[in-house]
């Protein structure tokens, strides 16, 4: 179980981004994390991953603990070597390497298995297959999803953390990258989603958490929070048949709600 | 005809010097996007260390090369680790202002051992006095010319396979393209920085030897012929190992031909070019490059939204 506790961070020492997250991620579940843009969704996989330094931020308070051992603030390389392996948001692969290439830095901590997990890979992505010795700058955004997953997986990861893998794709690819997760969770990952398209997560998920300005406002089974009332019309963009639109004074509501939530 | 070729052979055996400390340059500048003008004072700082062991401590000639060419990828180890790694992350122009303060500190404890004397590089083959030379119909090669010019192109290759085959040489191309992206998939950027530094530092410690080897010797003024490798990396553009080998051709062969055509040019024309014109020619095509193309010949272009 990866586990965050109570988890605080700051940006250049002034900007509070995350106050005081909790949740958890048991072995084998796919969870949800939802939330607007500037929530602090991506700053949660960061922490997690150790990438805060980069943009010069800081865990001030709070633990992240992988099956009971503390990983909070540990160097990268290190949290990768412990089975966490993350797809960026923006997929970020390296598009001037080939593909085969872009694999094989997926496995740099993990160089023992390289070529098995290699045909692997290639063996779930077909169109990577036929494509491994070109530029990766060259595929479409849907293989570069896939590749930045699959790289992600050469590390033969216990939990996957996707940033946003359905950002700037075709409903049609959506639907793909929701199955692959499915897929991939089947074979025994862990996978936090991270995402902003609230009916693909919660559909494929088993939990779901939602984040608000750096807290989590709510959590609940993903099944539940696909039928709650405010979840359908804040993220969902659906609201009872023949009422109007909710006014600000409703997400006043919804604000109080969390609250005692929290 | 000769004179052609023998300036051929002396301007590819300069630009073969200039390639190894150049690409020293560029791998610096792709990691760390900084113009480490320490290089020249490593360059000299391995020929110091090499003749300080053959010829002052008495230790076997190749011996001492290895030792003092891996010393100096030591130091440039050490150099990373305690001046720049502290860094990361500060402007880019302070880093690069460290790094002439870097320059000047290793140029100084040298400078100081080296004292008013050339220093020798130690002799191989005494049989050959130096390094020796060969004749080819007219044109005189020495020795110490084809070392420089093999050493560098299998440098080349081996590089060219390192980053394309091994482990950490493709790591080292990610993380010049993507530092947040290589920290992600577990590479330790720190150790791919240290690595960078010791490669530079090997690769400026051979060019050394060539610069100061055989009767060219060690003096205070040698880290002057590897300075010269800053134009060629500017010329060729800053980030692309092709282009500071093409460039360090370009100035190579630029400096070779004006030193042997200066004189004719010189008596035909009537204009007077002055002493030593060869050394400042490459500073002149840079120049004129940099006016047709500021991002050098294969430089990417920087792209800057406001």
């Amino acid at each position: 179980m990866l586990s965050v506790q109570n988890l605080e961070v700051v940006y250049q020492d002034v900007i509070l981004v995350l106050r005081g997250v909790s949740f958890e991620i048991p072995k084998g579940k796919i969870v949800a994390l939802l939330g607007s843009n500037g929530s602090g969704k991506t700053t949660v996989i960061r922490s997690i991953t150790g990438l805060l330094d980069v943009q010069n931020g800081d865990i001030t308070k709070g633990n992240i603990s992988v099956d009971g051992e503390d990983i909070t603030n540990l160097n990268p390389s290190k949290i990768v070597e412990k089975g966490i392996a993350q797809v960026m948001e923006g997929r970020r692969i390296f598009s001037e390497l080939t593909v085969v290439e872009n694999l094989r830095l997926g496995g740099h901590t993990n160089s023992a298995n390289i070529q098995n997990n290699i045909d692997r890979v290639l063996d779930m992505f077909p169109a990577l297959k036929d494509r491994q010795k070109g530029e990766a700058g060259y595929l479409s955004g849907g293989e570069q999803q896939m590749l930045a997953i699959g790289r992600a997986l050469m590390s033969e990861p216990e939990y996957l953390l996707l940033d946003e893998p359905s950002l700037g794709l075709a409903p049609k690819l959506v639907d793909q990258i929701s199955v692959l997760i499915q897929e991939i969770n089947k074979q025994g990952v862990t996978v936090l989603l991270v995402e902003q398209n609230a009916n693909m997560a919660l559909n494929i998920s088993d939990h779901g958490y939602i984040m608000e300005t750096g807290n989590i406002v709510m959590d609940n089974d993903s099944q539940k929070l696909l039928n709650d009332e405010d979840v359908r019309e804040f993220y969902l963009g659906l609201n009872a048949e023949g009422t109007k639109r909710k006014s600000f004074k409703d997400v006043k509501h919804y604000k109080r709600k969390k609250r005692w939530l929290s | 005809m000769t004179i052609f070729l023998q300036a051929t052979v002396e301007g590819l055996s300069l630009a073969a010097i200039y390639s190894l400390v150049a690409i020293g340059f560029v791998l610096i500048y792709k990691s760390m996007d900084v113009l480490s003008f320490a290089q020249p004072a490593l360059a000299v700082v391995g020929a110091g260390l090499i003749s300080s062991l053959a010829v002052d401590r008495g230790v076997p000639f190749w011996l001492a090369l290895f030792i003092g060419i891996t010393l100096t990828g030591v130091l440039g180890l050490i150099v990373e680790r305690t001046f720049l790694r502290p860094m990361v992350g500060e402007p880019v122009f302070s880093v690069a202002i460290l790094t002439i303060g870097i320059d000047i500190l290793l140029r100084t404890t040298l400078d100081n051992w080296i004292g008013l004397n050339p220093r020798y590089m130690g002799d191989p083959f005494p049989t050959f006095g130096n390094f020796g030379s060969a004749q080819f119909s007219g044109v005189t090669i020495k020795y110490l010319e084809i070392a420089a010019l093999t050493t560098a192109i299998l440098i080349i290759i081996a590089l060219n396979i390192f980053f394309k085959k091994s482990k950490y040489g493709v790591a080292m191309r990610a993380t010049s393209f993507d530092q947040e992206a290589a920290l992600a998939q577990g590479i330790n950027v720190g150790r791919i920085f240290g690595l960078v530094w010791f490669i530079a530092g090997i690769l400026a410690a051979f060019a050394g030897f060539f610069i100061t080897g055989g009767f060219n010797t060690l003096s205070q003024t040698s880290f002057v012929v590897a300075l010269r490798a800053l134009p060629a990396v500017v010329i060729g553009g800053l980030d692309s190992i092709p282009g500071a080998v093409i460039g360090s051709i370009i100035i190579g062969l630029t400096q070779g031909y004006v030193a042997y055509y200066q004189y004719d040019f010189e008596t035909i024309t009537g204009i007077t070019l002055g002493n030593g014109f060869s050394l400042l020619a490459p500073y002149i095509i840079m120049f004129v490059i940099l006016v047709l193309k500021p991002d050098g010949l294969f430089g990417t272009k920087e792209v800057e939204r406001v």
